[in-house]
């Protein structure tokens, strides 16, 4: 049976993983290969490695991060962060990344979507989008609106439409990060994956406000979620990925243990 | 030493690395004749079954025929575990190598009257292992491997193993020295590695 994934994110700034709260109040929380191996032993399924201020600073990805970070990693990872062309994606692949993750230069320039895809699979390409809720609409979820940028510049695009063109584009998966829930450690937000994950038939990846094991059900359940992503807490130890996986199975979720 | 076949899609980092890890000495190759001289063989996989036709363009599918003839190992990974059969709807026009009978398929996007997504992604499990399996040796049903891909191979009498998602297929297929494993055992913790070990011991 197909186990639902539990994914440890790594969030890099030069060369160190950091964290921050509704991407802001960033906090250092190790080195990045450190952490990633660390991650693996305690059951993750897959390693995700976010250069966040790539795009922001101009900065092609970290490719000796990635290096570090892939020697004697033998579960899946995926890599994110300053990646503009087919070019890049090879060098970031070429330095060990199984998957690479576009966001910003995905809006930017579609086309890269199916760039990518052609030389290395469409499995190989996720397509991260970030977003917030429109406060003020009677449709909160259905209205979120597309942000890159790290978080900085609202795009105008709505995340399901988007999420619809990146599929009929090529991408393999979609990786949704809710900024209203990133960093709160009060729940997934399940209603905008599930809107997400039923208007496309590639799987989803639910990022921002894992707090605790309930959390992981929810979003798998209502949320219709693939696969769940988590950082903080995993850096600072209030539980292991073993310990989460044994309670999700404990509330019914195929996992991997 | 064993020869790493390059044919420039995808990336075959993750795969010579682990092999490294595992004690063995690889060697990256694009040369017909490497291939036509190798004491075992290795061909990773990822991308689209098209990039086959540059197997064909490079020689290398010959080379890897006479290869196999003469008994020496061979392991393909993901859509090279697809090559080893006649053909794949991704790519009607590309012949697979036509070792194994019938031709890889794409996942419904529907079973059992529920929506089936593609492509298949995620850690699923090995099921029905065939006991003289050499590849899968000392591997039990229900260990998990990492699968990423959206085309799958039919199951027959060659497979030695099949994992589930809108129906069984072929996880790995096994007829004498001629292997294939549709997951990425390079990508699949300690699982895959056994697997490659077996393979690098043979």
């Amino acid at each position: 049976m197909l186990t639902k994934r539990v994914i440890a994110c790594l969030d890099v700034r030069g060369g160190r993983v950091v964290k921050g709260i509704q991407f802001v109040d960033i906090i250092d929380a190790g080195d990045p290969a450190e952490l990633a191996h660390r991650h693996a032993a305690a059951g993750a399924d897959e390693i995700v490695l976010l250069d966040i201020t790539a795009t922001h600073e101009g900065r092609g990805t970290l490719i000796d991060t990635v290096k570090r970070t892939a020697a004697q990693l033998f579960i899946p990872l995926t890599v994110g962060g300053g990646i503009r062309s087919a070019e890049d994606a090879a060098a970031v692949f070429n330095a060990g990344a199984d998957k690479v993750s576009i966001n910003s230069s995905a809006i930017t320039r579609p086309e890269l979507i199916g760039e990518i895809g052609q030389s290395f699979g469409a499995q190989a390409v996720i397509v991260a989008i970030d977003a917030r809720r429109d406060a003020n609409s009677s449709d909160p979820g259905g209205d979120a609106e597309v942000y890159v940028s790290g978080g900085r510049k609202p795009t105008g695009r709505k995340v399901v439409d988007w999420a619809k063109e990146a599929e009929q584009r090529g991408a393999g998966e979609i990786l949704l990060t809710s900024m209203d829930a990133d960093g709160t450690r009060a729940g997934f937000d399940d209603e905008l994956t599930a809107l997400v994950s039923q208007a496309v038939q590639i799987p989803v990846i639910a990022s921002g406000g894992a707090g605790n094991a309930q959390h992981f059900a929810d979003v798998f359940g209502r949320g219709k979620a693939d696969a769940a992503l988590a950082a903080s807490i995993f850096h600072f130890g209030v539980t292991d990925s073993w310990s989460l996986k044994r309670e999700l199975q404990l509330a019914g979720v195929p996992v991997r243990l | 030493m064993i020869q790493v076949i390059d044919y420039k899609a995808g990336n075959l980092t993750s795969v010579v690395k682990a092999l490294n890890y595992l004690g063995a000495q690889t060697h990256v190759t694009q040369s017909p004749d490497d291939v036509r001289n190798a004491e075992k063989i290795v061909l990773p996989g990822v991308g689209h079954f098209r990039a086959t036709q540059l197997l064909h363009d490079l020689q290398l599918t010959e080379a890897t025929r006479e290869a196999i003839a003469r008994g020496v190992p061979f392991l393909g990974i993901c859509v090279r575990l697809q090559w080893l059969y006649e053909g794949s709807t991704e790519a009607d026009a590309t012949d697979g190598l036509c070792h194994y009978g019938g031709r890889c398929e794409r996942f419904p996007t529907t079973f059992e009257d529920a929506e089936l997504k593609s492509p298949h992604v995620g850690w699923n499990s090995l099921e029905n292992i065939r006991p003289d399996s050499l590849l899968l040796r000392g591997v039990s049903p229900g260990e998990y491997v990492y699968y990423t891909h959206s085309w799958r191979a039919p199951v027959d009498a060659d497979t030695a193993a099949t994992t589930f998602y809108g129906g069984g297929f072929t996880a790995a297929v096994e007829r004498a020295n001629v292997m294939g494993v549709q997951f990425h055992p390079e990508k699949s913790g300690d699982t895959g590695l056994k697997i490659l070990r077996n393979f690098v011991e043979l």
